[in-house]
């Protein structure tokens, strides 16, 4: 069965809150109207957002790093908001694993609210419905769109390609590579709400150095095998520091 | 949370509506199996008529709570999950069979009794559907416990007997005794279980935090921003917005209003048969009632506010 969802890289998110913009964009203007904001140009401005670009600091000065991380439904495969809700709005799609707030059938009773330990539904304080995040639903599977942008606003959205997309239940999935590869994880597991949305750790940095890149294979004076000697000189150290057993002895020519 | 005045009317409105019946339906049947004279008719129908009003008023109050209150009536269908639904079906339930039951007693049917049985099925099936409503939630560490349920079961027979003395005093004064006897006893019984509730509400650990939240390990991690700087629905919804102070000021104002001061003037009012000390100890003991669900609500911290401690 598939379930789709998000997996974002907390490694390469810069906080820019483009998919912030980019989701109210694509849904205050889609069929289900419009997500209402008040004074949203004067004294504090407070609106409906399906997703939302929060910042940490983690760590101690001068050893703090800065984590973006941006927050929206998680499509849990055991959503506590669904079972909760008294009239059967809140739903998740068999089809696909989208957890859904039927807008003409929300009573505005905020149940939902209460059971989601995320914070990520929000009430429409104008039409009074709970909102949030699609996942896109009515972009994902347009026709009329490009095969290419049939993927959640945000994602298209996101400069840095920290938002990635698809199905986790599919094993060769971009998604569930990433998850398996890079450490993937999900939010508060100590609940077992089984979030769908993973996120991928900071990373410290590491560069990996190819030899290439140190000889310039480019270099006019280059000719394969037989290289400046300094280079050759540098290229040796690193092999041997790499993998002291293989590497031909330090010294160069 | 945020404590809501619909929630706080509607469940103390119901607790009361659900204790006076449980109190005329007791004295009822004590005297239907010949183990005391027949009451007053009048106290009996009185007390059917004040609990149905009771529990319409916090129905009234309920609809206050909704965003959509015209689609209220699909809050019925999904009583297979929903704790909020059953309680949606089983409240009008007990309103009409209360009110059954009354009239039939007024009339002098042979169903009453049976009448007053289902009611008295559906009062306690109240009972659970309510306190179930706030201890299901897991993740709300301060509900989640057997001691809601019987909290609000608690609560709600000694202010519905409370009422029934106030009644009995009126209406049938040779109840009013033993009444404000198990008025009495039921206060001090819920003042045992609330303040267990608050010892371990006390010593509860919360299980998320910051660094499962956003699941990074360091032991030092502080918001720094939460994406909005104008408050959202997530800072309103819940957060009382009240100082700790506050906050204690309720817990002891509830602590007193709401079980020694109606006790107290219970028992002037028992024996001296003051319907006017009993009215007050009702109207004190309902104020106190109010603090204390209000005091319910602002204490359970949602682990959804570890994603809103800092603005920027």
């Amino acid at each position: 069965m598939t379930q789709l969802a998000l997996v974002i890289d907390l490694n390469v998110c810069v906080g820019c809150h483009a998919c912030v913009t980019s989701c109210k964009e694509w849904n205050t203007s889609g069929v289900a109207g419009f997500l209402s904001d008040e004074n949203p140009y004067d004294k504090d401005p407070t609106g409906t957002f399906f997703n939302r670009v929060q910042t940490y600091e983690v760590g101690e000065f001068p050893c703090t790093e800065t984590v973006h991380f941006p927050k929206s439904c998680l499509h849990c495969e055991d959503p506590p908001c669904v079972p909760v809700c008294p009239t059967g709005a809140s739903y998740k799609r068999k089809e696909d694993g989208i957890v859904l707030v039927d807008y003409d059938k929300c009573i505005g009773c905020k149940y939902c609210a209460w059971a989601c330990p995320y914070g990520a539904r929000e009430i429409d304080e104008k039409q009074q419905v709970m909102k949030k995040c699609t996942l896109c639903v009515d972009r994902i599977y347009d026709q009329a769109i490009p095969e290419a942008q049939r993927k959640p606003a945000c994602v298209v959205a996101c400069p840095t390609n920290a938002r990635l997309y698809g199905d986790i239940h599919d094993p060769d999935s971009e998604v569930s590579r990433a998850i398996r590869e890079r450490g993937g994880y999900a939010l508060m597991p100590e609940w077992g709400t089984e979030p769908a949305n993973h996120y991928l750790p900071r990373r410290k940095g590491t560069v990996a150095v190819d030899a290439d890149q140190v000889s310039r294979i480019d270099s006019p004076l280059n000719v394969d095998g037989r290289i400046p000697g300094t280079l050759a000189a540098l290229i040796a150290e690193a092999q041997a520091a790499a993998d002291p057993a293989s590497a031909p002895a330090a010294g160069g020519r | 949370m945020h404590p809501a005045f619909s929630v706080i009317f509607l469940t103390t409105l119901i607790g009361v509506a659900q204790g006076l019946f449980l109190a005329v339906f007791a004295i009822d049947l004590v005297s239907y199996i010949g183990l005391s004279e027949l009451p007053m008719p009048s106290f009996i129908v009185a007390g059917c008529a004040m609990s149905v009003l009771f529990a319409a008023l916090g129905l009234l109050a309920s609809f206050w709570h909704l965003g959509r209150p015209e689609r209220a009536w699909r809050a019925a269908t999904m009583w297979r999950t929903s704790w909020l639904s059953r309680e949606v079906i089983v409240l009008p339930a007990f309103l009409a069979s209360v009110a059954a039951y009354g009239f039939t007693y007024a009339t002098g049917s042979v169903w009453s009794i049976p009448l007053g049985v289902l009611a008295l099925i559906a009062c306690i099936a109240l009972f659970v559907c309510t306190g179930m409503i706030y201890a299901c939630l897991r993740f709300l560490q301060e509900w989640a416990s057997p001691l809601t349920l019987v909290n609000y079961f608690l609560l709600g027979c000694a202010s519905g007997f409370t009422f029934a003395t106030l009644l009995a005093s009126l209406l049938a004064p040779a109840y009013t005794e033993v009444l404000a006897t198990w008025s009495i006893g039921l206060t001090t019984v819920a003042l045992a279980v609330r303040a267990a509730m608050l010892a371990r509400n006390a010593r509860l650990r919360p299980k998320s935090t910051v660094q499962s939240a956003i699941g990074v390990k360091h032991p030092k991690v502080q918001q720094k921003s939460q994406g909005a700087m104008g408050g959202s629905f997530n800072t309103r919804e819940f957060s009382h917005g009240r100082t700790r102070g506050f906050l204690r000021s309720v817990k002891w104002a509830f602590l007193l209003l709401a079980f020694p001061l109606p006790a107290l003037l219970l028992w002037l009012g028992a024996s001296s048969g003051a319907a006017a000390v009993l009215a007050l100890a009702f109207a004190v003991q309902y104020v106190g009632l109010l603090a204390e669900r209000w005091f319910f609500f602002a204490q359970a911290n949602h682990p959804q506010n570890l994603y809103y401690q800092a603005i920027s």
